[in-house]
């Protein structure tokens, strides 16, 4: 369950919309923030906190990319792949994490450090390629320059 | 043209109330508090002002639907869900100049009749989160937002909701549907969402760089407005600029510029003095047009005639190096995971045309491919919910239009014979 200062919070942002449901999707946002991830628990959480059914709450996060519905690394790398990023070899560098880091699209690193999701444009196309790692945002991207970033994740 | 947009942004500070203040911010608020709802929104009329989101709607004329609906309350919700790839023009005014859109978002929602806004920002930016949170309540320290707005009686609440990585809760219906804390998928017009949006109450969809024009046309007068760059769409425009260039970045210039102004004056050039083979001008969504179809004015009615749009207004520059079967087929990956699922024509064709395109690339094509892309890009066209398929289908067609030759090649040689 969720403790007492979660439920105030989502109290908090409740009050902030005609309707209860509108606050499903940031309560989805805490819900992975105490979780990890979006656990069958964490779902149940949110579902009896905003008094919604479970069908609903799972139904809605499954839609959102960014709501991870399996655990993990204890770092998230969001790179980007699309066009203004691919030119300019971020693909390469999908291919560098795999090598080096054992790391796959979608996948977690074996010690659990690392996780990979490809991401579409996260519109840093001006300064490609571009990632976020967790809510850090690195760009201009090199294989030598995800090494250096990556010693400060561990 | 000095920086209207973008002004100040070099200040490392230029997101804090004080600097904005500096600069003149807020005066447009004071001098709008003082005007009649009704003769503002005449003033953005005679701006001509048109939504920076894609679709150039007159900004205006939105208004007035939304004002001539009795019901209230009414929302004003900014789009900042900015997802079209290639586009970052949203993020330096989200970043460094949160308060100019607040700014305009009170203006606007004096004006509309509206005392409650939200910002939908993607998932994607969270720095601006955390800033636009914090520019958020400086304004409501300084009585910028809340009840009593610098003391005249004016109402206006406004947060931010978070997306979550979703590029279609950029269509405004699903802007709505998401805010509402449901799935993305767009809803059926009519009831257009200025009669009935979010909560089903008349709902105001503005893009950030829109409603970040207000204050400046409450500044100069929508006359003065009306005169800068094009004359069917005027004013200042943010342009994103990537790829090869020497230059790459955002830039605040007049409506109507020349996409080889932008790309040789503005962003530098060719990046290596190579040969430019392509431009994507307005975002992935919009038709590739070949290097020697750049004279063009950029503004949402010129766009049209020369084979492209002009979108979010994304300049995506392509050298000689790049091969366009690839670039199809990565943005064709990018419409299938996108598409919402809710119409047949979008999800199956968006998937089909990857399928293709990914076997092209891999040097599996057969002869017939080329003829099937453009048949399924037909059926998807003009049959789909929302603009979405439209997009993808626009993709494909351009791209076999300019390129046929790159495509034929690489099912003739089985593979790439570019890059
Ligand atoms: C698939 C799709 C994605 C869109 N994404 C965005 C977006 O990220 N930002 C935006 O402002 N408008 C986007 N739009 C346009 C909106 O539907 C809407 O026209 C716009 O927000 C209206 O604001 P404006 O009149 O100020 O341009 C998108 C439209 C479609 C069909
Ligand atoms: S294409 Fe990678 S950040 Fe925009």
């Amino acid at each position: 369950m969720f403790g007492e200062t979660v439920l105030k919070e989502i109290d908090e942002i409740r009050v902030k919309y005609p309707d209860r449901r509108s606050a499903l999707l940031p309560s989805l946002y805490i819900a992975q923030r105490e979780f990890g991830w979006l656990s069958q628990e964490a779902m149940q959480c949110v579902a009896k906190a905003l008094n919604l059914s479970e069908s609903i709450v799972r139904g809605t996060a499954s839609f959102y990319s960014m709501f991870k519905h399996k655990p993990v690394g204890r770092h998230l790398i969001q790179l980007c792949t699309n066009v203004s990023c691919m030119i300019l070899g971020a693909e390469r560098l999908v291919d560098f994490l795999g090598n080096k880091y054992g790391l796959q699209p979608d996948g977690t690193t074996e010690d659990g450090r690392l996780s990979l999701v490809v991401m579409e444009c996260i519109g840093a196309c001006g300064t490609a390629p571009a990632m976020l790692i967790n809510t850090d945002f690195y760009d201009n991207l090199s294989e030598k320059r995800i090494e250096e970033i990556l010693e400060k994740y561990k | 043209m000095e920086n209207f947009l973008l002004r100040n942004i070099e200040n490392p500070n230029s997101a804090d109330i004080n600097e904005y203040l500096k600069v003149g911010g807020y005066k447009n608020l004071t001098k709008s508090l003082g005007m009649k709802p009704k003769d503002i929104i005449e003033e953005v009329k005679k701006s001509g002002l048109r939504g920076r989101g894609g679709a150039g709607f007159p900004a205006a004329m939105k208004w007035n639907f939304a004002t001539a609906d009795p019901k209230f309350p009414k929302y004003l919700l900014c789009n900042a869900d900015e997802g079209e790839p290639g586009t970052f023009k949203d993020r330096p005014i989200l970043e460094k100049n949160p308060h100019l859109l607040i700014e305009g978002m009170v203006i606007s929602g004096y004006a509309l009749g509206s005392e409650y806004g939200y910002i939908y920002l993607r998932g994607e930016y969270p720095q601006a989160k955390d800033i636009l949170n914090e520019a958020i309540k400086q304004a409501y320290e300084k009585k910028y937002l809340g009840d009593d707005i610098l003391g005249k009686g004016v109402k206006f609440h406004l947060s931010v909701y978070q997306g979550a990585g979703a590029y279609i809760c950029g269509e405004e219906t699903a802007l709505i549907e998401s805010i509402e804390g449901k799935k993305g998928q767009p809803r059926s017009k009519p009831p257009f969402p200025v009669n009935v949006g979010a909560w089903s109450m008349p709902t105001i969809v503005n893009n950030v760089e829109t409603l970040s024009n207000v204050p400046y046309i409450m500044e100069i007068g929508g006359d003065a407005y009306s005169n800068i760059g094009s004359k069917d769409c005027p004013g200042p425009k943010l342009f994103s600029v990537s790829g090869y260039v020497e230059k790459p970045g955002v830039y605040e210039l007049p409506m109507g510029i020349s996409l080889r102004d932008i790309i040789y004056k503005h962003a530098g050039g060719i990046k290596d003095s190579k040969k430019l083979k392509a431009v994507i001008p307005g975002g992935i969504s919009t038709p590739v047009l070949p290097a020697d179809g750049i004279d063009c004015a950029m503004d949402f009615v010129s766009m049209p005639k020369a084979g492209s749009m002009l979108g979010s207004g994304a300049v995506i520059v392509l050298d000689e190096s790049v091969c366009m079967v690839r670039v199809a087929y990565r943005a064709l990956k990018f419409f299938e995971h996108e598409s919402c699922g809710k119409c047949v024509p979008c999800r199956e064709g968006t998937d089909w045309l990857r399928k293709i395109l990914e076997r092209i690339e891999n040097g599996k094509g057969s002869e017939g491919d080329i003829y099937l892309l453009s048949d399924v890009a037909g059926l998807i066209s003009g049959r789909t919910f929302c603009p979405l398929g439209d997009g993808a289908a626009g993709v494909v067609t351009g791209m076999i239009k300019h390129f046929r030759n790159e495509f034929e090649e690489h099912i003739k040689n089985k593979k790439c014979v570019v890059s």
